[in-house]
């Protein structure tokens, strides 16, 4: 299994703040992101804005970044600290 | 690197005392001269709106791992002495304190380089996110581009 986490205002468009799903077939984030992406149409437009960031295991990875099970995955729009 | 050296991360929901964390960075620390410390606070306007709070998120985890990697890349490229950073989260009002960063170094250079370095990739690696409330509602910031820009100079 693979747990994705999502922030800000990301995880309030979807509504989802964490999830689980199979590691199956995803041999990448781009593939995960893809999977995410064709749950519905809200999903879909989400995912569809290149700007999201991406995290595994807490390190900020790009798309093409090896996923498997047992990792955490992070979905986030671009950070505003400081 | 000397027995001297330390740094430390605090991620909080409590205001800090400029005052207490400047005295930590000086107590028993007769080598380092140079103390350079930045506080950010909440201003009451952004892009011409009034601003009456502003809520930090934050990714637990990643966050301390992220300002740990930028802190350890100061620590290669200059000569510096001890690093705090505190970062608050929840809900802040005008004039709170957000954030701090203290540096300390044998000489002036160093510490000043160091924190800039520090508070620029703070900005735009560190997973935190303000949402931004006004008298016509709440919206989550965007970041900028000068941000990004700031960073990549170094």
């Amino acid at each position: 299994m693979i747990k994705v986490v999502f922030f800000a205002a990301l995880r309030e468009q979807l509504n989802c703040s964490e999830l689980s799903l199979s590691s199956e077939n995803l041999t990448t984030v781009a593939d995960l992101k893809a999977e995410l992406a064709s749950k519905d149409d809200k999903w879909q437009q989400v995912f569809a804005n290149s700007a999201l960031l991406s995290a595994v295991n807490h390190d900020m990875v790009n798309s093409e970044q090896l996923i498997k099970s047992g990792d955490e995955v992070a979905f986030f729009p671009p950070v505003t600290g400081g | 690197m000397t027995e001297n050296s330390y740094s430390e991360i605090s991620i909080q929901t409590d205001d800090f005392s400029l005052a207490d964390e400047v005295a930590l960075l000086e107590q028993d620390n007769a080598i380092d001269g140079a103390v350079v410390t930045f506080t950010g606070r909440v201003r009451n306007k952004n892009e011409g709106k009034d601003v009456t709070s502003l809520t930090l998120e934050h990714y637990p985890g990643m966050t301390e791992k992220s300002l740990g990697q930028i802190i350890n890349t100061a620590k290669e490229r200059w000569r510096l002495g001890r690093v705090k950073v505190i970062h608050r989260v929840g809900e802040l009002f005008i004039g709170d304190q957000i954030v701090f960063v203290g540096v300390t170094s044998k000489h002036r250079q160093d510490a000043f380089a160091a924190n800039e370095f520090i508070m620029d990739y703070l900005k735009v690696r560190a997973p935190f996110w303000k949402k931004e409330s006004t008298e016509q509602g709440n919206n989550w910031l965007d970041a900028k581009t000068s941000d990004e820009n700031k960073a990549a100079k170094w």
